[in-house]
């Protein structure tokens, strides 16, 4: 779970890493206000849950309350990489001498924890690294040992600031670690570590990262904090992707969720983790216009498959199905197949009528073809590959859009392509002789 | 009726009513006025696990519909 | 002799009581593995599908002289567990177990490192040596596992478990067994990485060649990169990554350091470039690695 700026600095300053003043507010009338207590200029700046929000125009020096009070305004209005502002921290302007950068984080080729220490602090400490990696320097940590204070000094030392600051930025040092170890952080991160003119260190940005696999044992005292879990989306779910999450957490069994709406016509009901992937790229790579992403898998009850494959097929826009399935060991064919009819069945589709390329193999996949026999859907077994299935039902959506174009309704479209796609012909056209000839003997 | 499966109890041969629901792992099973009885919109749920069977030969049987 | 295990490695699933690992130590018997014995702190005494119960994997090792472990435990004992096993004298732990907090999992590789042994997971579904043994879920019943899983020449290294099955499923269908198939876990950090299996592959005379699975994220696959340009490795290599279409979604922002303490992003086209300037042969569709496989054992 990522943390807003304002809630990493709580963090921080329960562990006694030094900070700005800082007022949080939510309209534009109590930044005013805000300035005014910080004696008439401050910056203004963006609670977003994203970096880059200085690039990005999300964090601004308000000279004046009223100029604060417009400032606030437009950056509440903002959308940074696709996060909303949720409200703006109004704070202490800092008189800078250097940006420096510090951060806690996991090595995982190491297998550590892992801090990094810089001069080269701020907005651009990435393409700085990048030219010259030498401006880093790291530490790691094992993990029974834990911080030791010459640890710190080494870290600080890197940095040769005077005698006062660099004692500041040990004790800084000191107690990240603590906070990341304490609050079972993937990332603490202070950039910048502020060194202002009059010889302090300041913490004027952090970032802070909760291991969410970890928040079992730390929700509590976050709640205590006032800082409650949220899920990690990268942007505010559409309506679809809600039903799907909805349908997936109506029940602990399983997964048949996971959904993303990518808008296209080819509905996919396909799994699992890494079947997902697959089969979506595949779908991508051969020009195919997918509606959704998602994921079946960890053998989900049948009430979950049908409510997502009904989620799906009435998804506006979606022309034809791909259900395809990697061999797995514990999510039943037969009970994916239920679901998939038994939505379409629902939806007044015949499913002998309907256009869906269907590959799937495991466990009771004998029930699983039985049920897709009986209502005459062409299956598919694992002699298929998963991207082989993902270019069939490319080639079926464009035949659809063809047919569309040539003056068809959808629902003749559907109908033809439905009839077209389960002859041999087809499948010889897209995947080749040789291939054709394998995957579909015996079936 | 489920779409795919059929499961008929009859609730004279299978007394212990609270143990088919418990037995079952997919809450095919309910108990109504002290009698056992199916609960149609779980029936599609049946994994042929045969736990129903084994507890009560007699009185339980499931059906594929397909 | 099998990498890893084979039909003398003698096992003890910790969590055996478990719904989940009731049911694989069933298909591991099944499969001929030995399950020796299980651990369920409180349940000595009982027996599941045959295999005595303990409360401690110290009177599992003394009484049964297991050297192999499988934990299943819930995320917050997995920890625990794991290191109870590497005290009592376990050489190798597979760990079933998926979301155990990553300060948790270094503890356990610290731990394992100072004590000479290994771990693969956690997050992995198991690993298998078809026609001999088998350790945790993977594969599924012996049924399943017999359509997926055929002895061959080929090594499989995967971070997925499912695709793995499936990997190897295509690969047999195809008339290409496998020598060693192990899911080496899904996680961010886990005890064993490809690179550091490398050099047991390298070492076993029946592998010919092996085949990496990979996904977004991480930087597993550009270590293995770096790791065969330095070391050098005499066998093909034949590699797929899963999930490109990640690299252009939106909302895949990394802090600062993650990308400073790798040099890299874990994006997939990097990991591919990365591979491929390794010598390492990267299929772009799944279907793909068999056609390579075919190649490089000079099948046809
Ligand atoms: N309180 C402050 N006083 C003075 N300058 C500040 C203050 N806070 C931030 N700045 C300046 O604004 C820059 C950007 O701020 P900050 O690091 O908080 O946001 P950011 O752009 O989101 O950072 P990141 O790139 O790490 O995501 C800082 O590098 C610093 O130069
Ligand atoms: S077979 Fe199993 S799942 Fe089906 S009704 Fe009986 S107990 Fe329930
Ligand atoms: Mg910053």
């Amino acid at each position: 779970m990522r943390l807003y700026e304002y809630e990493s600095k709580m963090l921080l300053e329960k562990y006694g890493i030094p900070l700005p003043k800082r007022i949080l507010v939510k309209t534009p009338e109590e930044a005013a206000k805000a300035v005014e207590e910080l004696g008439g200029k401050a910056v203004i700046k963006a609670q977003v849950l994203t970096g880059g929000r200085g690039k990005a125009g999300g964090i601004k020096i308000a000279n004046s309350p009223e100029e604060a009070k417009k400032l606030t305004e437009e950056i509440l209005k903002m959308k940074i990489n696709d996060f909303p502002v949720v409200a703006v921290l109004v704070e202490e302007l800092l008189n800078i001498d250097k940006e420096l950068f510090l951060a806690c984080t996991y090595d995982e080729v190491a297998k550590q924890r892992i801090m990094l220490i810089s001069d080269a602090g701020g907005v651009d400490i990435n393409e700085v690294v990048e030219k010259d990696p030498s401006r880093v320097y790291r530490e790691w940590f094992n993990p029974f040992y834990g911080m030791m204070a010459f640890k710190a000094k080494k870290m600080a030392d890197f940095l040769k600031l005077p005698k006062d600051a660099d004692r500041a930025l040990q004790s800084v040092i000191m107690r990240l670690y603590n906070l990341a170890v304490d609050y079972d952080t993937t990332l603490a991160e202070i950039n910048p570590l502020v060194l202002t003119k009059d010889g302090k260190i300041v913490a004027a940005d952090a970032h802070i990262e909760i291991e969410d696999d970890a928040m079992y044992r730390q929700q509590q005292r976050l709640e205590g904090m006032g800082i409650h879990d949220r899920p990690s989306t990268p942007r505010e779910p559409t309506e679809f992707e809600k039903l799907a999450e909805e349908n997936d957490m109506s029940d602990h069994r399983g997964v048949a969720g996971r959904a993303i709406d990518f808008g296209g016509s080819l509905g996919c009901i396909i799994g699992a983790g890494g079947g997902s992937l697959t089969t979506f790229d595949a779908i991508l790579r051969y020009g195919g216009n997918p509606a959704n992403y998602c994921e079946v898998g960890g053998n989900p009850p049948v009430k979950k498959v049908y409510g997502l494959a009904k989620l799906v097929l009435s998804k506006p826009g979606v022309k034809g199905l791909l259900v395809c399935h990697n061999v797995y060991s514990n999510s039943r064919v037969d009970l994916v197949a239920r679901g998939v009819i038994k939505a379409m069945l629902d939806l007044g589709i015949n499913p002998a009528e309907y256009p869906v390329v269907y590959r799937g193999a495991g466990a009771f996949e004998e029930d699983g073809y039985a049920i897709l026999r009986k209502y005459g859907v062409r299956y598919y077994d694992r002699r298929l590959g998963m991207d082989q299935a993902a270019k069939l039902a490319v080639e079926m959506l464009k035949l659809i859009e063809e047919k569309e174009k040539e003056g068809k309704s959808l629902e003749e479209a559907q109908k033809e392509v439905a009839q077209y796609i389960k002859t041999e012909e087809f499948v010889k056209k897209v995947l080749g002789e040789e291939v054709a000839k394998k995957v579909l003997e015996g079936l | 009726m489920g779409v795919f499966v059929k499961v008929e109890v009859n609730p004279e041969k299978c007394k212990e009513a609270e143990k088919l629901v418990e037995i079952c792992p997919v809450d095919i099973f309910a108990v109504k006025d002290g009698k056992v009885v199916v609960v149609e919109e779980n029936e599609d749920e049946c994994t042929f696990c045969n736990l129903c069977v084994q507890y009560c030969p007699e009185g339980v049987k499931y059906t594929k519909l397909y | 002799m099998g990498i890893l295990i084979d039909e003398n490695t003698r096992v003890v699933v910790q969590g055996i009581t478990g719904r989940e690992a009731a049911s694989f130590t069933e298909w591991m018997l099944d499969y001929g593995t030995k399950v020796v014995a299980g651990v369920t702190p409180g349940k000595e005494g009982m027996k599941v599908h045959g295999v005595p119960v303990y409360n401690t994997v110290k009177a599992a090792v003394e009484n049964h002289d297991a050297n192999t472990s499988v934990v299943s435990v819930p995320p917050r004992f997995t920890k625990d567990a794991v290191m109870e096993a590497i005290d009592a004298g376990i050489e190798l732990v597979s760990v079933f177990t998926e979301r155990v907090p990553r300060s948790d999992v270094i503890e356990m590789i610290q731990f394992a490192k100072d004590h000479g042994a290994r771990i693969i997971g956690p997050n992995s579904l198991g690993s298998i040596v078809p026609g001999k043994a088998k350790l945790a879920a993977i594969g599924g019943p012996t049924e399943e596992t017999n359509k997926a899983y055929t002895p061959g020449p080929v090594a499989v290294l995967s971070r997925s478990g499912g695709m793995m099955t499936e990997t190897c499923s295509l690969m047999s269908v195809n008339g290409i067994g496998q020598s060693v198939a192990i899911n080496v876990g899904g996680d961010p950090i886990i005890g064993s990485m490809f690179h550091e299996l490398l050099p047991l592959l390298e070492k076993d005379p029946e592998t010919r060649a092996v085949v990496i699975y990979g996904e977004p994220g991480t930087v597993a696959e550009e270590t293995l990169a770096d790791y065969i340009k330095e070391h050098g490795f005499s066998k093909p290599v034949v590699a797929f990554i899963g999930g490109g279409f990640v690299d252009k979604m939106p909302g895949q922002r990394f802090g600062h350091a993650a990308v400073i303490v790798t040099g890299k992003k874990g994006s997939v086209e990097g990991k591919k470039e990365a591979l491929r300037d390794a010598g390492v042969l990267v299929a772009d569709y799944h279907s793909e690695i068999i056609t390579l496989l075919k190649e490089v054992l000079k099948m046809k």
